[in-house]
């Protein structure tokens, strides 16, 4: 029972070994755990910003998203938007903003897992969090492609403006409307969250692959 | 033991490492916020050096213009780019047009006019919706009086200084206050004095606005009673009130204010006390002579018997304790207003007088409380009183006797401190920061410039309660206006002549012709004091003005909330949200709820009944800076301004069975055409609508 235990989860560390090796150990717990925080932290920072410039709009018009909603401008620009028939912003990627908090939540709970894990498994549970910024942008290019490519028909415009997919990131434009998009810094909290469970991760496997290899030596001896 | 240490640097080091980029990222985040708000901005102002192709060209157009070194000067110091705003605006009454003009100053460019006691329709302004409690409070006796004659307006100030909050305007013809709150520059309170029927000296407020002033004029028989012009002595009298104004709820708290009975003389112009003489208010009149007129009868005309005698009456009012004698019950009710009647001003020392020559206009005080500054109008002079010789003559009793109706009269001499000769019909006076005082002279057509004394005395290099300069006006100047310049802390800098006539200033408009605002740079001393702009106001005759500082104003960019009510200034619990839209009936009673947002109006059709009594509320939706809408219904004289945030409600019969196309009035969007409805009112049974072009039938 043991044994299919620490082949899963991996072996503990001798308590003779940790206290000689102290830092060896520690260091990806300690960099999961900053990696983790970052993520955590992230949820109180802006993930992506868009400003919409125009001749009338002298100080622009501002969107932000945060992993869970929306502020800004959202109000003028879904009255701009429903000219050319897009639905409101509010409807879009709603089931993501709802569980986002959770997701985030349990990402951190499975990457403070990865840190007790010893074995190789442990990259499933930080997987999640390492490709979180990567799942972040491919939702939100396919929201923005979505609600581009799907205007309402009769909407006052749609004769003069056609589907189009809005830019994510950098300049765009649209009618009179500059768009410029950028990534805030809650989305580079996450990609350095992200950066830093791979670093985690090397360091991770140079501590405990010698312990692993001991150990599977250790039952080969003793079968 | 050599790795351990090695991993813990290294762990130290890469903490260091993400805690500084993390750092970085959030200051970055804040920088950029700022950067990105910048990318629509102005472009800073450079420092100009002129090229020698640059002076060049400069003078081609200049000489092309026929403009003068003077006149490039005066175009620098005034011409104001486009995106750049003024420093001051000026609060200008707007005469028989019943409104108040905001001007920017250097620029003097009209910002807006603000509709007070005439119905406006830009604003919405008496055409149904929430401004209808104007319309309603216009009324007098019953019938609406739907105009005014604004003269004196007056900002609300906080120690003597503007406070930018609110600002107050008498109706000379009607003898009404109007108030506006200057968060969303709109009216929100007229109210009509119950005892005389026309006034003059409003409104002046004291240093705190603790009351505004209403200073009466042509005697009547207080409480719009009757009696013949013989029985004027004993029976028409004059009056001040002291409008009691509550600043948290933005209004004037009727309950709590009060008037003075006052001898039939005309009172004029009006100045509450500050610093030295905070606690007093000083009234001009004239026609102590209390003529009656009568030319058709052979008698001296009004013109000249109320020019008669050297000397007419300043009144010295201790309004403290006029507020004490009201609070004591000491008062007399006419038409259900509190009055304190002359003997008891007399025998509680509130009212005293001093001798002033000659029919004088404007009494206004110096910046220090010290002196009231009277002007002559028929005499060349204006006269100088000081508070601390007044006060000193009120407690040594030094009368030289008193008027016909007990009120003691303090001696000239005593009281005096100055006469300084100016020229020809001076009216009114402001102050500036150099410790110079500056005066309107009527028939000399020109500013005067003249030294304080006093403590004034050290602050500018001429000889004390001297003339200094006078500035040709174009023409017949009324008030002026110098830059915060009866406050007790002028700025100096700017001056306006509020110019009655112009003559061949302009361009001729028919015989009805401009006033013309002139504003003279008064920055330096001496004798420099050009006049650097014609403004030409064609839209009413102004009295006066006032020039505040333009960060002192709080304005709001829209309403805070959807759904505000701005005559309550909260949200309305009445104002339909989106989704709540509809029409509802019960009995001959319909209840329309209304939004409006670029561009369309829900619902677009509503159906009534000919007879139905129409309650139609609306909310724009709308938050963006400058995006209003209007709202009318042709036929039904129904114009509303709905800007951002507003909520307002309409109320009326539909008693003419048709088809009406309502609107949205302003140009609201690219669609703002397509933003319309139709109001559909049926025929009563049995009875075919008028009209029709129906070919399809017979």
């Amino acid at each position: 029972m043991t044994n299919v235990l620490h082949s899963l989860i991996g072996p503990r560390v001798p308590a003779d070994e940790l206290r000689a090796h102290r830092g060896r150990y520690l260091t990806p717990t300690l960099i999961f755990m900053i990696a983790r925080v970052l993520l955590l932290v992230s949820i109180f920072f802006p993930y992506w910003h868009m400003e919409l410039d125009a001749p009338q709009y002298p100080n622009g018009l501002f969107l932000t998203a945060y992993v869970n909603h929306l502020a800004g401008d959202v109000r003028e620009i879904d009255g701009l938007n429903h000219y050319i028939g897009m639905r409101p912003l509010g409807e879009a990627a709603a089931f993501e903003r709802a569980v986002s908090v959770w997701m985030i939540i349990a990402m951190f709970l499975l990457v403070e897992g990865a840190a007790v894990i010893h074995s190789r498994w442990a990259v499933l549970l930080a997987l999640p969090a390492a490709t979180f910024p990567v799942g972040f942008i491919v939702d939100m290019h396919y929201w923005m492609r979505t609600f581009g490519l799907n205007l309402d028909p009769e909407a006052p415009l749609s004769s003069s403006v056609k589907p189009f997919v809005p830019t994510v990131i950098g300049e765009g434009g649209i009618g009179q409307f500059k768009t410029f998009a950028e990534f805030g810094a809650g989305y580079w909290l996450a990609v350095a969250g992200s950066v830093l469970i791979v670093i985690g991760f090397v360091f991770h496997r140079r501590a405990y692959k010698p312990l692993l290899e001991r150990m599977r030596q250790e039952r080969r001896a003793v079968s | 033991m050599n790795r351990p240490v090695r991993h813990t640097r290294a762990t130290t080091l890469l903490i260091v490492t993400v805690a500084g980029a993390l750092l970085s990222v959030l200051s970055g985040e804040a920088a950029a916020q700022e950067g990105r708000r910048r990318r629509g901005g102005q472009q800073e102002a450079q420092p100009v050096e002129l090229l020698p192709e640059q002076v060049a060209s400069l003078t081609k157009i200049a000489n092309e213009r026929k403009l003068n070194v003077d006149d490039l000067m005066a175009a620098a110091k005034t011409f104001t780019p486009s995106g750049r705003h003024d420093e001051y605006v000026l609060f200008s009454s707007g005469g028989q047009s019943g409104q108040v003009y905001a001007i920017g100053v250097p620029s003097m460019r009209l910002l807006r006019t603000i509709a007070v006691f005439t119905p406006e329709s830009w604003q919405g302004y008496g055409f149904g919706g929430q401004h209808d409690h104007v319309l309603e409070s216009l009324k007098i006796n019953g019938t609406p009086v739907n105009w005014g004659d604004t003269h004196h307006p007056a900002l609300s100030e906080t120690k003597g200084d503007y406070d930018g909050q609110f600002l107050f305007i008498g109706d000379k013809a009607n003898a009404r206050l109007g108030v506006i709150d200057l968060r969303d520059w709109d009216t929100k309170q007229i109210v009509k004095n119950p005892l005389t029927i026309s006034d003059h000296g409003a409104a002046f407020v004291t240093p705190n606005t603790e009351y505004v002033i209403e200073g009466g004029q042509y005697g009547t028989v207080l409480g719009y009673g009757y009696a013949p012009p013989e029985e004027y002595k004993k029976s028409y009298r004059g009056m001040v009130t002291m409008w009691k104004f509550d600043r948290t709820k933005g209004r004037i708290d009727v309950a709590n204010s009060f008037a003075l009975e006052l001898p039939p003389y005309w009172q004029d112009l009006a100045d509450a006390g500050k610093n030295a003489s905070d606690g007093y208010f000083f009234v001009n009149s004239f026609n102590v002579e209390m003529a009656t007129g009568g030319v058709e009868k052979g008698n001296p005309p009004f013109e000249a018997g109320a020019s008669k005698r050297d000397m007419d009456y300043l009144h010295i009012i201790d309004w403290r304790k006029a507020e004490a004698a009201f609070k004591a019950g000491k008062v007399k009710q006419i038409n259900g207003f509190p009055v304190i009647m002359l003997d008891t001003s007399v025998a509680e020392g509130i009212l005293h007088f001093a001798p002033e020559p000659k029919s004088p206009h404007g009494v206004d005080v110096t910046p220090n409380g010290q002196y009231m500054v009277v002007a002559g109008k028929l005499d060349p002079h204006v006269t100088v009183y000081s508070i601390e010789k007044i006060k000193a003559a009120i407690a040594g009793k030094k009368f030289t006797g008193s008027d016909e109706y007990g009120v003691p009269v303090l001696d000239f001499d005593a009281v005096k401190e100055a006469q300084v000769e100016l020229g020809l019909g001076p009216l009114h006076t402001q102050f500036d920061d150099k410790g110079y005082a500056y005066t309107s002279l009527f028939l000399d057509s020109a500013v005067a410039r003249w030294s304080l004394g006093g403590e004034y005395a050290s602050k500018h290099p001429e000889q004390p309660w001297k003339l200094v300069h006078k500035t040709p006006v174009q023409y017949n100047i009324g008030h002026l206006c110098a830059a915060e310049g009866d406050t007790v802390s002028p700025d100096g800098r700017f001056l306006i002549s509020m110019s009655k006539w112009s003559v061949d200033r302009f361009l001729p408009t028919g015989p009805l012709l401009p006033q013309n605002f002139q504003l003279l740079d008064i920055a330096q001393t001496g004798t420099t004091m050009p006049v650097i702009y014609d403004l030409p106001i064609g839209v009413g005759e102004p009295h006066y003005c006032q020039m505040i500082k333009a960060d002192k104003l709080q304005t709001w960019k829209v309403y805070p909330e959807v759904g505000w009510n701005p005559l309550t200034q909260q949200l309305d619990p009445n104002a339909p949200k989106k989704g709540q839209e509809g029409v509802t009936r019960e009995g001959n009673k319909v209840l329309v709820k209304m939004t409006a947002v670029r561009s369309h109006f829900v619902p677009e059709h509503v159906e009534v009944d000919e007879g139905d009594e129409v309650t139609w509320r609306i909310t724009t939706l709308e938050t963006a800076q400058d995006a209003t809408h209007g709202f009318c219904i042709g036929a039904y004289n129904i114009n509303l301004s709905i800007e951002p945030g507003e909520y307002s409600e309409v109320r009326f019969v539909a008693d003419k069975a048709g088809t009406y196309p309502f609107y949205c009035t302003e140009f609201c969007s690219a669609l703002h055409l397509e933003m319309m409805g139709y109001l559909h009112v049926k025929p009563k049974a049995g009875r075919a609508a008028a009209g029709g072009t129906d070919t399809t039938s017979k």
